[in-house]
């Protein structure tokens, strides 16, 4: 059966310890998307499974952070346990979610835009252009609440981190660093490359869960105009935004 | 409209903490919770609350209060209490009193620890965000406002006043002194280190910072030398993880650590032993000792244990009025001993 030999995870995992309330299980090493499916479709088989103990699970780019309780299990019953769910079928099908997220690309909302074009070799248009033009995959959330890490960026936007991390990234930036974007949830420091924002709150406690976006989820920027771009945080600030308009169809 | 507890002056960084938010670091939120969920627990024993009642939690220095309801119960780990008037009377920590309208209160500097806590009978009346009332301030989530207090905010208590009952204390209280070695679990980036830098890092002391917060703990010392780089793709980071990023000097995660982080972890503390290392302080010391994992899991029960029985030996408490500084300082220093012993039984080198 080729379909499901193509659905089937290649399961390589190492137990690496982390302390007495958790247990690292990595898949890997580097950032890519066939091993950040990996980590999302063994999260949900621990999810679906059930373990007594498992606390809370954090998955990353080529790992799954198993948080567990040492009163309820151990870490070599967790390690068996994890083990014997790898041979249960094809990878499990996760929810997961197409977004499109307006995001507005100029003036004041885009600092680093002309920089980025003039070390990058294109003409802020084409940088616009580019970014928009893919789809891209969330790795994982981090950093700040709601904050996800996605990619992968065309190759020929690839830029190191600034410098010297600005003090202050007001919420809502849209920032790109090396092969990655991201948005800015909260106001904080940050050394990525600021292009953009977009007025969705990616974070919002009143929402369950408070996340916009979750590990395994697609996003592309749709670009929008600075009216636009003020309108629809109007709308945010009044709630009277629905959030469900930008899920795409 | 019940009561509140009112803050005439905050303290350092004073924030209303319980045992931690569960269920959201997938999210990128962060658990907070108390520094030391040991004192935590044992003073929410004292005044008869579930032992994951949010208390407020002060850092160097401790709050001045004015209870505005007609009464409550309260319980200081770390610090006397002091109440106000003449002659100010002083509450040593462990031992919970009903204090009425209009007193004025204030904790102390914590004498062994960075940080000190007030529970309250009953609780304070905030919103439960995502599950818990811990303060996490970098996002602004949970506690008073998100935020640590500040002069004039009002805590609304959750019960209307206190019952008159015989006051507590513990008949054990738990030594606050620093153990000779922090356990840890070496991992989960170990690897990622030479040898010597292994040796190292379990053979030197290492000095406290003064960049030390809510967040972690930096040290100074010897630096640890990478064999593969200081750049990992990011990963999960567990309370406790001790992380060296390309300076070399380590970095304990506490309660209010980034779940995610991309900097090599050499090891982890044990959960048993992190109490102790939320109570360390700027100048303070510090030694590492590798043990198993299945032996700091172990470590974990011992501690339980230990926190149950002391939760349950409560006696009466010292009449207040009977007390003066000499009596007092006797007293530290009598059950100080008997602590010593208490613990070193348990589980110690």
């Amino acid at each position: 059966m080729a379909s499901i030999e193509q659905n089937q995870t290649k399961w390589d995992l190492r137990f690496l310890p982390s302390g007495d309330t958790a247990l690292t299980v990595e898949q890997g090493e580097g950032v890519d998307r066939g091993l950040s499916v990996a980590v999302v479709d063994l999260a949900s088989r621990i999810e679906r499974a059930a373990l007594a103990g498992v606390v809370e699970m954090v998955p990353t780019f080529r790992s799954l952070l198993v948080h567990y309780d040492p009163l309820v299990t151990s870490a070599a019953a967790l390690t068996e346990q994890i083990g014997a769910l790898l041979d249960q079928g094809p990878a499990v099908q996760t929810d997961s979610r197409q977004w499109c997220i307006p995001a507005c690309y100029e003036g004041d909302l885009a600092p680093d835009l002309e920089e980025v074009a003039a070390r990058t070799g294109h003409t802020p248009a084409q940088v616009i252009e580019l970014h928009a033009a893919s789809a891209y995959h969330v790795y994982m959330l981090g950093f700040l609440p709601g904050f996800p890490y996605m990619g992968d960026l065309p190759d020929s936007l690839h830029l190191p981190r600034l410098g010297t991390p600005r003090v202050r990234v007001p919420a809502g930036s849209v920032a790109i660093a090396m092969g990655l974007t991201a948005v800015y949830t909260f106001e904080s420091p940050g050394g990525w490359h600021l292009i953009g924002r977009t007025p969705i709150p990616f974070f919002n406690l009143r929402r369950e869960p408070p996340a916009l976006l979750r590990p395994g989820d697609t996003v592309k920027f749709a670009p929008i105009s600075r009216e636009t771009y003020d309108r629809i945080a109007m709308d945010v600030t009044n709630s009277t935004f629905e959030i469900d308009s930008v899920l795409a169809a | 409209m019940n009561g509140t507890l009112g803050v005439m002056a905050p303290g350092i960084h004073t924030t209303v903490q319980d045992l931690g938010r569960v269920g959201y670091q997938a999210l990128g939120v962060p658990s907070a919770g108390a520094l030391d969920p040991v004192s935590l627990r044992l003073v929410n024993a004292l005044v008869g609350n579930e032992p994951a009642t949010a208390a407020l939690e002060f850092l160097y220095q401790g709050p001045t209060l004015e209870v505005h309801a007609p009464s409550i119960r309260v319980a200081a780990a770390g610090s006397d209490i002091e109440i106000l008037g003449e002659p100010p009377r002083r509450i040593p920590p462990w031992q919970s009193i009903r204090l009425t309208q209009g007193t004025r209160f204030r904790l102390l500097a914590p004498q062994r620890s960075a940080c000190g806590y007030l529970a309250i009978q009953g609780g304070l009346a905030l919103p439960s965000v995502l599950g818990s009332q811990s303060t996490y301030t970098r996002s602004r989530i949970g506690g008073f406002e998100g935020r640590a207090l500040g002069a004039k905010d009002a805590l609304p208590l959750v019960q209307p006043a206190a019952e008159t009952r015989a006051e507590v204390r513990l008949s054990a209280p738990p030594d606050m002194a620093q153990p000779e070695r922090i356990r840890v679990v070496l991992g989960p980036q170990d690897a990622y280190f030479t040898e010597a830098a292994i040796a190292t890092f379990l053979a030197d002391s290492f000095i406290v910072s003064k960049e030390a917060d809510r967040m972690g703990l930096r040290l100074e010392g010897s630096v640890l030398t990478h064999a593969r780089g200081y750049n990992i793709a990011s990963d999960g980071i567990a309370t406790g993880a001790i992380q060296v990023p390309g300076s070399g000097h380590p970095i304990i995660m506490l309660a209010d650590h980034q779940t995610t982080g991309g900097y090599p972890k050499i090891a982890t503390v044990i959960s048993a032993d992190l109490p102790a290392v939320g109570r360390l302080r700027p100048g303070d010391t510090i030694r590492f000792r590798a043990i198993s994992t299945s032996e700091a899991e172990a470590a974990r029960r011992v501690l339980e244990a230990d926190i149950k029985r002391r939760s349950r030996n409560l006696v009466p408490a010292i009449e207040v009025g009977m007390l003066n500084e000499t009596a007092l300082y006797a007293r530290n220093l009598v059950s100080g001993i008997v602590n010593a012993t208490d613990w070193s039984s348990e589980d110690s080198p």
